[in-house]
């Protein structure tokens, strides 16, 4: 009788998905997800807010010009508005316009970076002379330009679609760069000698592999377009009275710096914190998505 | 060398036609500069309407009205402008001279101050400093460029009146007396008044800048080549500046000449904040009054600056890295 080992069962080792190694290298960043947690509290803040706080951002209240207080966190402005509200409402806008130009920046850049660099050639050519066409102009000229006329009332979605419009061609470049030296690796010509399709490739091993990039460009783009809408609602052409957003609050309170800060500083910083945890969240995402990133972080 | 820079050049010249043509559509469509006439309480009469129609010809189509257009800025004519007594031309070369100063300074600045900071923060990776302008440039990078200016004036001013002196210019690009003042006087007053709107535009791209100096420079640090000079027994000094740095470099310069349109769009905002008569003001109003021959003539110096300082980070390709050679 021989006695046969018994078989241990190997040490059941799950292996992991690109998506939970994705995940667990963004949670080592740690200033990633501090700004996460930051950038998250501050949508709670816009969108939640307003229904437990006691004013609107359209409410006049009896106090004119009050530093901050428990009453008023954020102080009031010379009519009697209170900042906090403001702040709150401005917030709201300057996400949204921002997300919508991320959106629409990546989607139409996405495509079109990804069809030039997939066709090459005289396509490729033409559609990337397009490109530089619109990288040769300042966007925000261009933006004032458009947006001074009124096209669409200056309601946010106007703003978010003028902006959008002059973004995608930075999303565009990254994107077919990236496909770019995709589609010459070895791991595509295997799968092409393997029998798979172009819709194979493009589906299962382009479009996962240059996720990342596109992940973190429209991650960045978000901060861009904060800090676009914030330019264009300073010159006066961005978002409009009665509305309100955070670009436009500090233009309006430009000269209260001296004597009002409150007015000037509140909304400042909200843009400086949305810029910011997006910049950060987008470094760590970058790091993420990078497999060759192994090292650990001190 | 020569030659290359020709063809570039003439290269540049269908992207140029088709970006003013682009701008120019954008304008033209999107206004019409005799609203305010027509909207005046009481009305003008139809025939002053019908004559600015005529002079500003709004009754071509828009492939006529910038084929007239382009025609008139060959020879050196860029159109009638919505205020008939503006010309456009003349202000259009006043005030770049205004702003290119301001862009020029506030380039240097940001591009000194990244290389050295890069170069740093690379070599004391992970040291305090390398930490702290990491930190620091994610902060200006966050910032609108309006802000950052308006809070400089602020402190500017608050230092001014605290010590009773005019330390700091927080308005205009010269003073009211320029024209009475001795040559260097000029000189000094125009680099007073550029200090604070500089420094302003400056930081911005210094924070973006310096990130790509630092990542490069790790990038080479890290090669084989960096070792072998090392191990060739080549002085540290000597491997970090002639074989680090220069290569380092060459991000940095396409970085720059791609930023170039991004720093005019901030000059327009950072002379706003400190009441310049340039490019920004120019922008502005003509922009205001749905002027399109302004804006387009503005848009396409916009776009004769950007191509060239491409041209110009194209030769320094060459110059940085003996690879390339143009000819």
């Amino acid at each position: 009788m021989t006695s046969t080992l018994p078989v241990t069962p190997p040490s059941v080792v799950r292996e992991r998905t690109q998506s939970e190694m994705v995940l667990r290298r963004f949670r080592r960043h740690r200033a990633a997800v501090t700004s996460l947690i930051l950038f998250l509290l501050v949508v709670l803040f816009a969108y939640v807010g307003p229904l437990l706080w006691t004013y609107t951002f359209t409410d006049i209240t009896d106090d004119l010009s009050q530093p901050p207080s428990l009453t008023h966190p954020f102080g009031t402005d010379l009519i009697g508005h209170d900042t906090m509200a403001q702040v709150m409402r401005g917030t709201q806008q300057s996400l949204k316009i921002a997300l919508a130009i991320a959106l629409i920046g990546t989607v139409l850049g996405s495509l079109w970076g990804a069809i030039a660099g997939l066709y090459r050639g005289r396509w490729d050519f033409l559609m990337m002379r397009i490109v530089d066409v619109i990288l040769t102009l300042p966007t925000i000229a261009v933006a004032a330009a458009v947006a001074a006329q009124g096209v669409g009332g200056s309601q946010w979605w106007s703003i978010a679609i003028i902006l959008g419009a002059l973004t995608w061609p930075y999303v565009s470049r990254v994107v077919r760069g990236v496909v770019l030296s995709l589609r010459e690796q070895e791991f595509i010509e295997a799968a092409r000698a393997l029998g798979a399709g172009n819709a194979r490739i493009i589906l299962r091993h382009l479009l996962p592999n240059a996720l990342g990039a596109i992940t973190v460009t429209a991650t960045l783009t978000i901060a861009t377009g904060i800090l676009g809408e914030a330019a264009l609602s300073f010159l006066g052409v961005g978002v409009q009275a009665p509305d309100t957003s955070l670009g436009l609050l500090v233009s309006i309170n430009r000269d209260a710096v001296n004597t009002r800060p409150w007015l000037f500083y509140f909304p400042g910083l909200f843009i400086i914190l949305i810029a910011l945890t997006i910049n950060f969240i987008g470094d760590g995402l970058r790091d993420a998505f990078d497999p060759k990133q192994t090292r650990v972080r001190p | 060398m020569f030659a290359y820079v020709v063809r570039r050049l003439i290269a540049a010249i269908p992207v140029l036609i088709i970006a003013s043509f682009l701008a120019y559509a954008l304008v033209a469509l999107s206004g019409d500069p005799l609203e305010p006439l027509k909207l005046r309480n009481p009305p003008a009469p139809p025939r002053t309407i019908e004559l600015e129609t005529q002079r500003l010809g709004l009754d071509d189509n828009i492939f006529a009205r910038y084929g007239h257009w382009l025609w008139g800025v060959l020879h050196g004519n860029f159109g009638e402008s919505v205020q008939s007594s503006y010309d456009i031309g003349a202000n259009l070369a006043r005030s770049s001279v205004v702003t290119l100063r301001l862009v020029f300074v506030a380039m240097l600045l940001a591009l000194v101050l990244a290389v050295l900071t890069g170069v740093l923060s690379a070599v004391r990776q992970y040291s305090k400093f390398d930490y702290t302008t990491t930190f620091l440039g994610f902060v200006f990078l966050a910032m609108p460029s309006f802000w950052i200016a308006i809070v400089l004036k602020d402190f500017a001013v608050r230092y001014n009146k605290a010590t009773g002196t005019t330390v700091f210019y927080t308005i205009g690009e010269t003073s009211q007396n320029y024209e009475n003042l001795s040559a260097f006087g000029k000189f000094a007053d125009v680099a007073g008044h550029l200090v604070l709107p500089t420094i302003s535009l400056a930081l911005i791209s210094y924070a973006a800048w310096s990130r790509y100096q630092r990542a490069a420079m790790l990038e080479v640090l890290n090669s084989d080549y960096v070792r072998l000079a090392r191990a060739k027994g080549l002085t540290w000094r000597k491997v970090l500046v002639k074989h680090v740095l220069r290569t380092a470099l060459i991000p940095l310069v396409t970085v720059t000449a791609l930023d170039i349109a991004a720093i005019l769009g901030g000059a327009v905002i950072t002379e706003t904040v400190f009441n310049w008569n340039g490019l920004g003001r120019m922008l502005l109003t003509g922009v205001s009054r749905a002027d399109t021959n302004a804006v387009a003539g503005w848009l396409l110096l916009a776009g004769l600056v950007v191509i060239a300082f491409n041209v110009i980070a194209d030769v320094l390709y060459a110059v940085l890295d003996p690879r390339i050679r143009h000819d």
